[in-house]
């Protein structure tokens, strides 16, 4: 089961938290809030990043890290755990498994060798280490800067593997926590949007659950994992991917390397977009279906970052001509000669009730009253978990241990060299929201020109004025902006985001490198440089 | 290598989450309105008092607040104490007798209600006329007297902050401030009846540090904050609640979940608020979920 | 903090004023208003830049900074002048002609509430923003002698600076204008330091006991028994503050700054006694920021003490008021320190037990505390058989108004009231009547002037001794003058925190002005009734005793 292991009141009551690779103050605003509650009660806070954002202007230690440098940086934080004998021996022993080989791969990570691969100073790695590894409660949490990384499986498994050294997992208050960035991110993987999944989390390729499946479905279900959006990509290149359909998702602007993306999505001989707009994807579509809003003109779940399921409601209907994804779905399917089953949001909720254990006990009445539920909730008496893995503190342990994975770090694919000395990378902004489909539509006082961070040192040294337009390129584009001098970025690191494509196509520049274990795509790391154009400001 | 079962198999029955025991609170016995009551240590009068089912009213509290006990709405009298005491604040003690309705009590709340309606346009205060109406308050007694009355302020496409409706409740600020959002782009300035809530130098709100969460609009109890919306559809003539519809959703944006209150008139949104009581946002959202709904009416 | 600065900057020289106050600790708070007066002082106003700049060193947002600076009188957020004025135009100094010949040659006058020069009325603080500030207080004060200080020529020091100088039988005044106030020898030889080194022999408990058996009551108004306070702070945790509390600000007073001009090594003595008695191991002045002289006094004699180790284990901060009378209440002046609006806080919880920075804290007022070494040298028994039974040992009168001789006068509690005035050569026969206890207390007629100066004495008659100001006001003056004053001062100094004073203070002046007692009754029930602190509480005070006394002064308004 992948989710976050604890709830938001936990933040409130615990005594340390991380924030790695996240800028929860603009990207996580609300939880954010129960951050901020925790540290008045008396809770440090880290946040390893490498601008100084506003979430580190809050923070008691920013460990402002090299972008990609992230396992470096936590192998050597385990090292000295471990060199300073604050790993939780009894914790180990009894809930673990792999710990020698995890001594072995960490030992080369010396605070010094990390200071040098990471820019983070030894002493404040080491501080860092010993306040995580003496701390009570702790909770380690991430977002897109871990997991926009060519190899962001094992930047979250060297989290994971700090977490089980110092045992700050399975308990009340500590725990680990990836930040979900959109709404339903959670409850797309819970439901089986997965390559691998069924409902619940439940393997493909068990042959027991995927039985249980196909009796309730009454069809076949292929039993081999399928492809994740890069791996659709690839097979798209090879030419074994023909037909894409696309549910409310904008790949041509929200995909890294947008000149690959239009290329394959115009090879296809069919692409079918279902969105609420007119998007860039959509343009390209052979057909597209019309949308209902989500959140505003459906019933529903969706499941946040805490595990917890929550109702959407139809709040005002939707505009003439355009539907509900599920009925356009069940449409779609009986004109294929396929009847889908059950109508409406909650028999489809409850169809999913009895084939996903973790969701058995989630009645809409519930839902309705209890303010949502976390899973697992087994049945209806079940109150959901607030925290997960307390398994792991019971003698003997109940099911299996938990494995340390030990991982190397490697260098960002785009590498830094003389011709494109400059580390891009990318993130987003209080007010605005991925591609800015939805966001683009209000009237934000806080919204400026998109526009090319970079640090007071580079500005000065290219010798460029607040505001100039530049152009940026990299090995796969280039794209034209202003620049905006930002204290809050370190020389040789300059930032952009993906929300206003229309004036500066990002994903122009990124890089389609993409961890072969979840196929996101390497967005924090691109090596670009800066041309001057020559026009004043 | 491992024992237990397959990992891809979901665990079936989980233990029950263990959090740290909770101490049952002490109770406290007082005595309100001649009406024994036992009240957790550490609850307010007010709490007290919503026990037994009496209503008091209040301006400047709020459940998802620190209270501030500035407006003075909600005083009772309490034995043994020279002054009333503020309900929404003071603190339970055994062997409390307090009157919630006594003629001292009576006229510090019918006072207090008319020293603010004769200086303040109450016109879009929810329950104002009802407190009045109730306490017998007659603002115009101070006719002709100083008011802060002044012009709208509208400074950006969001907010509208209309100060002649202020009241001075700290709610906004307590929201912007510790309470809630942490981005103090607002304070009490200047002192006294010349106090206004204020940037710094008066700085219009698009200068300031406001980053337009509107969770001031949020706990505003007058009207005095509003959206922009609902200001243009008032000053038209359009906003109309019994028209209105009120649905709870989720926010569309980031993976916190927040929940969102929809306010839609006629089938199209006109405000979004979050219920106070959510343990999730206690009633605070940001920017993209208070606001960020426009694109669904632009279809 | 994520705090967000407007682009105003600020010149090298407000940086340097800020620097100055905010040294180069780390960020801290309580830093601000120290920051926000060395830039009044520096550059004469706040700009947005200054602000911006003192807040980013501090760490505090500038919105929640300027709610500071704008909230003290004596802070300017609006662009002015280097050289400003403060005229007292309050009761006992009657300037209005003053004012009229300063503002007709151009000098830039603003109006001031008491400035605590009663004695040597009317009474002017000329302040000079520059590299060398200058605050100057100047008293009596005439044309001539304001235009001096604006050049920025001192002021003549009174030679006497009490009217019972020399008089045999003065306790707390023994030394005012006999010993060299700057000096610590000349204040060891008049008996000084010996009070302290009998504490330390005795050690805390004995000295509370000694303070019990004297039932010495504070002096700042309530009359709360200081033995009580000191043993309910010594008992709560440590870290404990003491506060000397000298923000006398209640308009005729002005005993304190005699006490701390005149004898400042006795009040910091008395305040190293009671630190030392309460386990407190930082002590926090907290002067008025009218009194620049009183405030050079005590600053020299923490110095000179803690030069020769007298201080040893103690931190000593002198902080300064920043013009709001509202400070004088013990709460708002923890907010002050702290570096926020000095807005009161409920009570409870108690200073005892939550005061500054929400740490145990004994507040007392500097006349209490210079009781103290007294007490330890003769013993409480002895020091409690003089005055009354409820009331022990001497008391300071601020007497001024129409009286030949004004001033500070030591008495034992007991002396009556006719007496106190004809001491001072008031003529009686044409007395309208006194104003007892300040703007916070009441008027008494020439039918009750044999009431005796006692904290029972007066609450007998619905009075209160407050802060012992005693004013009188003979015949000829404009008793609606005086009561419009009265009322337009507390709408002044309101913090405008809780409704009841922030607009029932406002109310007050208009409903004086209409003449109609009903609401000015009514106004005053609410504000004494449900007002969150002291100032709002006693707003009516005053004038409703008036009211009381002479109904027909409204019959005169109408």
């Amino acid at each position: 089961m992948g989710g976050g292991t604890n709830s938001y009141a936990e933040f409130e009551d615990t005594d340390l938290i991380i924030l790695w690779g996240s800028n929860a103050r603009d990207t996580h605003p609300i939880l954010f809030h129960h951050v901020l509650k925790g540290v008045r009660n008396g809770a440090r806070l880290y946040t390893v990043d490498p601008r100084r954002t506003p979430t580190a202007e809050w923070a008691a230690g920013w460990l402002p890290l090299q972008v990609g440098s992230d396992i470096a940086l936590a192998n050597a934080v385990g090292r000295e755990i471990l060199a300073a004998g604050l790993e939780n021996r009894e914790f180990l022993e009894h809930a673990t498994l792999g710990l020698e080989d995890y001594r072995k791969a960490v030992d080369r990570y010396t605070l010094q060798y990390a200071e040098q691969i990471t820019g983070v100073p030894a002493a404040q790695i080491r501080e860092f280490a010993h306040a995580y590894a003496r701390a009570d409660r702790a909770l380690l949490c991430w977002t897109l800067g871990i997991t926009e990384h060519h190899n962001a499986v094992d930047n979250v498994l060297a989290l994971i593997n700090l977490a089980l050294l110092a045992g700050h997992v399975g308990r009340y208050g500590s725990g680990l926590n990836p930040l979900r960035g959109q709404n339903n991110v959670q409850g797309g993987g819970d439901m089986g949007a997965l390559p691998d999944r069924l409902p619940g989390f439940q393997h493909v390729e068990n042959g027991e659950l995927r039985s249980k499946f196909e009796r309730a479905w009454g069809v076949a279900i292929p039993p081999e994992r399928g492809w994740h959006l890069s791996g659709m990509l690839d097979a798209m290149e090879h030419g074994e991917l023909k037909a894409l359909y696309v549910i409310g998702e904008n790949p041509v602007n929200s995909e890294a390397d947008q000149h690959r993306t239009v290329r394959l999505f115009e090879s296809l001989e069919c692409l079918v977009a279902q969105d609420l707009f007119l998007t860039e994807t959509a343009r390209l579509a052979d057909v597209v279906f019309p949308a209902a809003a989500g959140a505003f003109e459906t019933e529903g779940t969706v499941t946040n970052s805490e595990r917890r399921v929550q109702r959407v409601r139809r709040a005002v209907p939707p505009p003439e001509g355009a539907r509900d994804d599920m009925d356009i779905l069940i449409a779609l399917a009986r004109r294929m000669g396929v009847a889908l089953g059950p109508r409406g949001a909650e028999a489809v909720w409850n169809e999913l009730r009895s084939l996903s254990p973790m969701h058995a006990g989630m009645s809409y009445a519930r839902l309705e009253s209890e303010n949502g539920l976390q899973w697992p909730c087994y049945d209806e008496q079940h109150p959901g978990e607030m925290y997960l893995h307390g398994r792991l503190w019971e003698r003997p342990v109940r099911g299996p241990r938990a494995p340390l994975r030990p991982t190397e770090w490697e260098p960002p694919v785009d590498t830094i060299t003389a011709e494109y000395p400059l580390r891009l990378t990318t993130g987003r902004r209080l007010d605005s929201y991925n591609t800015g489909v939805q966001t683009g539509a209000f009237a934000s006082p806080l919204r400026m020109r998109e526009a090319l961070d970079i640090s007071p040192a580079d500005a000065a040294r290219l010798d460029l004025a607040e505001g100039e337009r530049i152009r940026i390129l990299s090995r796969r584009g280039a794209v034209e902006a202003p620049v905006h001098i930002d204290p809050a970025l370190s020389a040789g690191l300059v930032f952009l985001t993906l929300h206003t494509p229309d004036q500066v196509a990002t994903n122009m520049l990124t890089v389609d490198a993409s961890d072969p274990k979840s196929g996101t795509s390497e967005f924090k790391a691109s090596a670009v440089r800066i041309e001057k154009l020559g026009v004043p400001a | 290598m491992t024992e237990g079962p397959d990992p891809r198999t979901p665990v079936p029955r989980g233990p029950l989450p263990e959090t740290p025991p909770r101490r049952a609170p002490r109770k406290v016995e007082l005595t309100i309105d001649g009406r024994p009551v036992s009240a957790p240590e550490g609850a307010t009068i007010l709490q007290a008092a919503r026990e037994l089912g009496i209503e008091t009213p209040t301006l400047c509290y709020l459940e998802n607040l620190t209270p501030v006990n500035v407006c003075r709405v909600c005083v009772v009298e309490l034995e043994g104490s020279r002054t009333l005491v503020p309900a929404c604040s003071r603190k339970v003690e055994p062997g409390m007798t307090v009157h919630t309705d006594s003629e001292r009590v009576r006229h510090s709340r019918k006072l207090v209600l008319e020293l603010l309606a004769s200086g303040v346009d109450v016109s879009t205060a929810p329950d104002f006329a009802r407190f009045a109406e109730r306490y017998g308050a007659q603002p115009e007694r101070f006719a002709a007297g100083a008011t802060v009355a002044q012009p709208v302020k509208i400074d950006n496409e969001l907010y509208v902050r209309d100060y002649g409706k202020c009241i001075l409740c700290y709610k906004c600020v307590s929201a912007c401030g510790s309470d809630a959002q942490n981005t103090f782009a607002i304070a009490i300035a200047g002192r006294g009846f010349d106090a206004v809530i204020s940037t710094e130098y008066d700085t219009p709100l698009t200068d300031s540090a406001c980053v337009f969460c509107g969770n001031c609009i949020g706990v505003c109890p007058t009207g005095a904050l509003m959206f922009r919306g609902e200001f243009e559809m008032r000053a038209a003539g359009q906003w109309d609640e019994t028209r209105q519809q009120v649905t709870d959703t989720i926010c569309p944006y980031c993976g916190v979940g927040c929940t969102l209150t929809v306010h839609a008139q006629d089938d199209r949104i006109v405000k979004v608020t979050s219920p106070a009581e959510h343990p999730i946002t206690r009633g605070h959202l940001c920017i993209k979920g208070r606001f960020g709904w426009q694109y669904v009416n632009e279809r | 903090m994520d705090l967000r600065f407007t682009s105003a900057a600020a010149s090298e020289r407000e940086r340097a004023a800020v620097d100055r106050a905010a040294g180069s600790q780390a960020p801290a708070r309580d830093l601000l208003l120290p920051a926000l007066q060395e830039i009044q002082r520096r550059i004469g106003w706040i700009s947005p830049g200054a602000l911006n700049y003192a807040c980013r060193r501090l760490d505090v947002p500038p919105a929640d900074g300027f709610g500071v600076a704008s909230f003290y009188g004596l802070l300017s957020t609006a662009e002015t002048g280097s050289i400003a004025v403060h005229v007292c135009d309050d009761l006992a100094c009657r300037s209005e002609s003053l004012i009229a010949g300063l503002e007709r040659s151009g000098v830039p006058v603003r109006r001031s509430p008491c400035l605590g020069l009663c004695d040597r009325a009317p009474a002017a603080l000329v302040t000079i923003a520059g590299e060398e500030p200058r605050e100057i207080a100047v008293a009596p004060a005439d044309a001539s002698s304001v235009m001096r200080a604006v050049r920025g020529l001192p002021a003549a020091e009174p030679a006497a600076p009490i009217p019972q100088f020399g008089s045999a039988g003065l306790r707390l005044l023994r030394r005012a204008g006999q010993v060299d106030p700057e000096s610590l020898d000349a204040y060891r030889a008049s008996g000084g330091l010996l009070a302290l080194r009998r504490a330390r022999q005795i050690g805390p408990r004995e000295v509370i006991r000694e303070v019990r058996d004297a039932r010495l009551a504070g002096r700042g108004g309530a009359a709360f028994p200081a033995a009580d306070k000191w043993a309910a702070v010594a008992a709560n945790p440590a870290p404990r503050y003491l506060v000397i509390n000298a923000d006398e600000s209640e308009p005729g007073t002005f005993k304190d700054r005699v006490l701390m001009e005149s004898d400042p090594f006795a009040v910091v003595e008395a305040a190293a006694i009671a630190a030392f008695a309460t386990g407190c191991a930082r002590i926090y002045f907290y002067i008025r920021g009218e009194y620049p002289l009183a405030t050079e006094r005590i600053r020299n004699a923490v110095d000179r003490m803690r030069h020769r180790g007298f201080l040893d284990g103690l931190d000593i901060e002198i902080r300064r008021g920043a013009g709001a009378y509202i400070c004088g209440e013990e709460t708002a002046l923890f907010q002050s320190i702290e570096g926020y609006r000095g807005e009161p806080r409920s009570k409870p919880p108690f200073p005892a037990e939550a005061g500054l920075f929400r740490r145990p804290t004994l507040v007392n007022n500097v006349e209490t505390l210079v009781n103290v070494p007294g007490i330890l040298i003769e013993g409480g028994p002895a020091y409690a058989r003089r005055g009354t039974e409820r009331s022990t040992g001497t008391k300071l009168y601020c007497v001024s108004g129409d009286v030949e001789r004004p001033g500070v006068y030591e008495f034992e509690f007991g002396i009556t009231l006719r007496n106190l005035l004809r001491y001072s050569g008031c003529a009686i026969a044409d007395l309208r009547g006194v104003l007892v206890g300040g703007a916070a207390g009441t008027f008494v007629t020439p039918d009750e002037l044999d009431v005796p100066l006692t904290f029972e004495g007066l609450r007998a008659i619905g009075s209160a001794l407050g802060s012992a100001v005693v004013m009188a006001f003979s015949r000829s003056r404009d008793m609606r003058g005086v009561l419009a004053r009265i009322a337009h001062f507390f709408r002044e100094e309101s913090c405008g925190q809780c409704v009841p004073c922030r607009v029932g203070t406002v109310r007050q002046v208009e409903a004086l002005k209409r003449g109609d007692t009903g609401l000015v009754k009514e106004v005053g029930r609410v504000m004494r009734d449900a007002s969150i602190c002291g100032l709002g509480q006693t707003a009516s005070s005053a004038i409703e005793s008036a009211l009381a006394r002479w109904p027909e002064l409204m019959k005169e308004m109408r």
